[in-house]
């Protein structure tokens, strides 16, 4: 008898494919591959955050053990390392776009730029070589934060960015917003940080060039979400290396959360170095180098004002936004606040109408750029902090004044005043479903129960959307995105029946290799093991966009369905001829074409043997073979949306903040694997946690990196995220073919204004209408503490 | 990491030759202070001798009135020590409150003392329980040992041994982690013993210190609230992007009630 077969299509949670050999230790990731006759470098890494280089003596250095090579800024002259959008400044003229050298030419710019590669037969040898350089540093002032940089007088960091300012952008009607706010019942206004974050994937970054004279064929293995982009920055603005002698490979990756994005400047040394001495280089970050060199995340400044009318509808917002690019453009630095967090400005409400204004700053910190939720999670904390505050103001209960001002469900497709055009949601039964299973209204009886320990209790709620499924080409080309933001996927059917897929995507722990192969199990009817994920080579794979922005599923599943639509048409084909039927006539039907009203059918493998073994074939009408591309260009973004709810409990006496439970149920459309949307929206929600209680870059004024390391710098562990419960509430895409959203950012962008409007609930009678992430112990303790001595005087 | 010699001698005495014949030669013990200090290149010791194939510094025992813990002695083992649970169970709770899993499975009682970190857990139930350090060459009060930031009175080429826990009435421990490292942001072991009462404070300054008055509130009235008055200058507080000196003065007290509550 055969086993019985297990579901492992659209809806079902299988494990993921790929965990064995993580769970074994035998994954491969860069810095596990070593290529013959390879040399290490070293990065030698400026000290201080802004100095002039007078000089750079490496002769004693270069005399060292298994020295090989040791380059500075005057031997690597290349192209600079290119922003991937232009933002237009509000009158029109283009952003300012200094260059970033990938070695540093005769300046350094923050604590952690580049100087020098030393390259040596061993890492420690290079390391020892490295100590020997000797740098002539004259120390020039520095602007770590944003009010210093922007600051009369403020040291200059770029020559060609007068005032430190990279642009100065808006979008909205400015008079049309004035007017609403003059016929405003109530004006709220509030001014808030979006604090910086570090990173800290699990894998530190590493890279490895390796040239083949005889070809003339560079290799790059990356630490990267998406090589071919990682290929076309590299080498059509870096090192002018045309594509087909480039190959880029990002092997198992582990953690990204946006940072492997961008292209950073070791990638191009070592690929440049390792021509120059035909030799392969490997360098691997430490955690050292990961905390100040890694693009860093968040860090705006943003004043917010509401209008309102009597029944609190909103009648206008307007958004001021200061945000810190750091030293230099990181790759999609640019588009972080702009069109990816003030076109979020609506959320899910009906305002008429929003101005944003966004100024961009150089300071001399990391670069910084996307990171998890890039823009929508500042946006929303902004809105959903700015609601809860409204609610206080006018004494509109804070669920009922989201309930007068959400979006109904009947009105998708829904245009906002900021770009974007919703096709839809409901968030309606996403708030009813999360205020039961977070007992809302249990909560005063846990409050009080808590009050009679001693303890603080809060409950904190948001309502959120997000626009993910990265991009329609077009429209991103029309807000200045300088590429193509469609995905690849190629099905490559076997002679026995066994498929590959080749998506432009990258899984770097998403689960991809799973939940991908899923899709292909559900239409073609084959199980699982007969499915592989290729994706991470351009060599392998057809040029694709990579993994970000919630994207995989939504644009590269979508290229995927596009193929097997195109797999499946030419087997019907196929099986047409071998039944002697008409095409019209054969249905398919997970793994069985039949005649349609008849008991003639043919088996999946029979179709794929025929296909490469064309004996009986119509070879005149269709060609051999069962291999398909399509691409996907996304009609227009996804709008995953949901509620966050937590509810926390400080202890006064030390401010720590416990969080007590947190629901989500989001709206991240079909869900294929229900097991992976739960851990993605988990690790989100992880994230979002750490950003509200634990997580905080800081910089002295002097731009040294105090929170350089997890002694200083706090990653949330398992005892600070409490109980998750996760659920998931569909309303399908109305654009693309599966019907998804994507979930990857949804944890990270709901979440955090759900607990800083739970500490601030718990805070309530101390008199507090905001508290600035992270909501450390410390700063709630002094909170308490001065709230307790007002009261005593 | 720089390049050393590494040596396992296999007694107290090979130990003490190898470090006197050498100022920068350094004992490891569980290496986990000493191992990421070498591998970011912050030390740079000629040679390294490691103490574990020394049989006599291992192990726990109850020596009449007293606890005797070797200085090798791991985190984990004396966390699970029948013992030190049944004569000292603060002792065994701050030792299972150490770092991680992992770290607590290699530091030791030798190291952690020997180092003296601020915000290290054991050197507060060192001096709050009296014990008595057992060197190489001599015997050294819990008053005289710890003598500033990762300062003791160890000499080069001296080893700590033992340290002699005299068996207390009472004893408790609380602390705030800091949120980063979960070391010791601020920490209080209240101890009686023999009709004595002391009060050690880590974490929250530049080396761990008695507190005199909560030691005299104490002794007047063993109770969370006699302690819940005695207000800790801030004056000498530690002050970083983790908490103000006045927060972690405030800490003291409510470590020390908690740790007056968990004596009971
Ligand atoms: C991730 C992490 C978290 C930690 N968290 C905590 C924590 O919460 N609380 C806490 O208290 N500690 C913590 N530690 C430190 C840990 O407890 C160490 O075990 C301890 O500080 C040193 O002990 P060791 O045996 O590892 O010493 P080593 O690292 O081997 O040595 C430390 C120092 O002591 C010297 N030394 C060692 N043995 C002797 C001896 N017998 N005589 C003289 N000198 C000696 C060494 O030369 C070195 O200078 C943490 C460590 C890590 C890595």
């Amino acid at each position: 008898m055969n086993a019985p077969v297990v579901f492992e299509g659209i809806g079902a949670s299988p494990k993921r494919k790929e965990d064995l050999r993580f769970l074994s230790g035998r994954g491969n990731y860069t810095d596990d591959i070593n290529r013959p006759n390879q040399t290490y470098a070293v990065m030698l890494r400026s000290p201080h955050a802004h100095a002039a280089i007078r000089g750079i003596n490496t002769a004693a250095a270069a005399a060292m053990p298994g020295v090989v090579a040791i380059y500075t800024g005057g031997d690597m002259v290349v192209g600079s390392l290119p922003c991937g959008w232009l933002i237009h400044n509000k009158d029109g003229s283009p952003m300012n776009e200094p260059g970033h050298p990938p070695l540093a030419q005769g300046k350094v710019r923050h604590v952690g730029d580049i100087v020098a590669v030393v390259i040596a037969e061993t890492r420690p040898q290079a390391r020892d070589a490295a100590e020997a350089i000797a740098v002539d540093y004259e120390v020039l002032p520095a602007a770590t934060s944003m009010a210093a940089a922007l600051a009369a007088g403020a040291p200059l960091l770029h020559e060609g960015a007068p005032g430190n300012v990279c642009y100065d952008w808006h979008i909205g009607d400015l008079a049309v917003n004035q007017a609403a706010f003059a016929q405003a019942k109530h004006v709220v206004e509030f001014e808030l940080v979006n604090n910086r974050l570090i990173p800290n994937a699990m894998e530190p970054r590493a890279a490895i060039g390796d040239y083949d004279r005889t070809t003339d064929q560079h290799t790059l293995y990356t630490t990267s979400q998406n090589p071919h982009v990682i290929r076309l920055l590299m080498g059509a603005f870096v090192l002018q290396i045309p594509e087909h002698k480039l190959r880029v490979v990002a092997p198992d990756v582990g953690g990204g959360f946006g940072s492997k994005i961008f292209h950073y400047a070791e990638e191009a040394i070592v690929t440049w170095a390792a021509a120059r001495i035909n030799r392969p280089i490997k360098w691997t970050a430490d955690r050292t180098e990961s905390f100040m060199s890694d693009a860093h995340g968040r860090d705006h400044v943003t004043k917010a004002k509401l209008a309102m009318d009597e029944q609190g509808k909103f009648l206008g917002l307007h958004v001021s936004t200061t945000a810190n690019m750091g030293a230099y453009l990181s790759t999609f630095a640019t588009s972080v606040p702009t069109y990816l967090s003030a076109t979020l400005l609506a959320g899910v409400y009906t305002t008429p109408t929003i101005y944003a204004e966004v100024k961009a700053v150089f300071t001399n910190t990391v670069p910084v750029d996307a990171y998890r939720g890039a823009g929508r999670p500042e946006a929303t904390f902004l809105l959903e902090r700015l609601v809860d505050i409204a609610a206080k103001q006018t004494g509109i209960d804070k669920l009922e004044l989201r309930r007068r001002n959400f979006i109904p469900a009947d009105a998708f497709p829904y245009q906002t005043p900021v770009a974007l055009q919703y096709d839809s949601g409901d968030y309606q039964s996403t708030l009813a479903q999360a205020l039961k299973t977070a007992d809302w209204d249990g909560f005063e009886a846990r409050r009080k129960a808590a009050a009679a320990q001693g303890k603080l209790r809060g409950i904190g709620i948001s309502t959120y959307i997000e626009a993910c499924g990265i991009a329609p080409s077009a429209v991103a080309g029309a807000l200045g995105a300088r590429a193509g933001l469609y995905e690849v996927g190629a099905i490559r059917v076997h002679p026995t029946g066994s498929v590959s897929v080749l998506t432009g995507t990258h899984s770097h722990g998403q689960g991809h290799e799973t939940t991908l192969a899923q899709l292909v199990t559900d239409r073609f009817g084959i199980p699982l093991s007969q499915v592989d994920i290729v994706h991470g080579d351009t060599d392998r794979v057809p040029f694709g966009m990579g993994t970000y922005g919630s994207r995989s599923l939504a644009v590269g599943g979508s290229a995927m369905v596009k193929a097997m639509d195109k797999i499946v048409l030419k087997a019907r084909r196929i099986a047409a001829h071998l039944m002697e039927a008409s095409v019209d006539d054969v249905e398919f039907d997970r793994g069985t074409f039949r005649v349609a009203g008849t008991d003639k059918t043919k088996a999946w493998g029979e179709i794929a043997l025929t296909a490469y073994v064309p004996h009986n074939y119509p070879i005149e009408e269709i060609e051999p073979g069962l291999d398909e591309t399509a691409f996907y260009d996304p009609k227009n973004f996804t709008y995953p949306g949901g509620c966050h709810i937590c509810e926390v409990e400080i202890d006064p006496d030390t401010g720590h903040t416990t969080v007590i439970n947190f629901t989500a149920v989001d709206d991240v459309g079909r869900v294929i694997n229900p097991m992976i949307v739960e851990g993605q929206v988990q690790g989100g929600i992880a994230q979002g946690i750490g950003q509200a209680l634990l997580e905080t870059c800081s910089y002295d004024a002097d731009g040294q990196l105090l929170s350089g390391s997890f002694m200083d710098y706090t990653m949330p562990r398992a005892d600070d995220v409490g109980t998750l419960s996760v659920a998931t509430h569909e309303t399908l895409c109305t654009h693309n073919p599966l019907g998804v959203k994507g979930c990857g950012e949804v944890g990270a962008i709901g979440s955090p204004p759900a607990v800083i409007n739970a500490v601030v609930d718990a805070l309530r009678d101390y008199g507090v209408t905001h508290v600035e992430m992270p909501a450390t112990p410390a700063k709630l303790w002094h909170i308490i503490n001065s709230g307790r001595r007002a009261a005593a005087e | 990491m720089y390049d050393f010699e590494y040596h396992k001698p296999t007694s107290v005495a090979d130990a003490v030759k190898i470090l006197s014949a050498d100022s920068d030669a350094r004992p490891i013990s569980g290496g986990q202070t000493l191992l990421p200090a070498l591998k970011h290149r912050l030390n740079k010791p000629t040679s390294v001798v490691d103490l574990s194939g020394i049989a006599e510094l291992k192990g726990i025992k109850r020596d009449g009135d007293k606890i005797v813990i070797g200085a090798m002695t791991r985190h984990a083992d004396v966390a699970n020590s029948a013992e030190v649970k049944a004569a000292i169970p603060a002792l065994a709770q701050l030792a299972g409150s150490i770092g991680d899993n992992q770290v607590r499975n290699r530091g030791t009682i030798g190291g952690s003392v020997s180092n003296n970190d601020p915000a290290a857990d054991y050197p507060s139930a060192v001096l709050a329980l009296n014990a008595t350090i057992v060197t190489s060459k001599r015997r050294i009060a819990a008053d005289d040992f710890f003598q500033g930031m990762f300062t003791t009175a160890l000499d080069a080429g001296e080893l700590l041994v033992a340290v002699e826990f005299p068996v207390p009435e009472k004893a408790g421990y609380a602390k705030m982690k800091n949120p980063a490292s979960r070391y010791v942001m601020a920490g209080a072991f209240v101890a009686k013993t023999g009709g004595q009462v002391r009060v050690a404070i880590n974490g929250a300054a530049a080396c761990v210190f008695r507190q005199a008055e909560m030691e005299k509130a104490l002794a007047a009235s063993w109770s969370p609230a006699a302690v819940a008055g005695v207000v800790q200058p801030a004056d000498d507080m530690n002050s970083d992007i983790h908490g103000s000196a006045e927060y972690r003065a405030h800490l003291v007290t409510v470590m020390a009630k908690r740790a007056v509550a968990a004596a009971g």
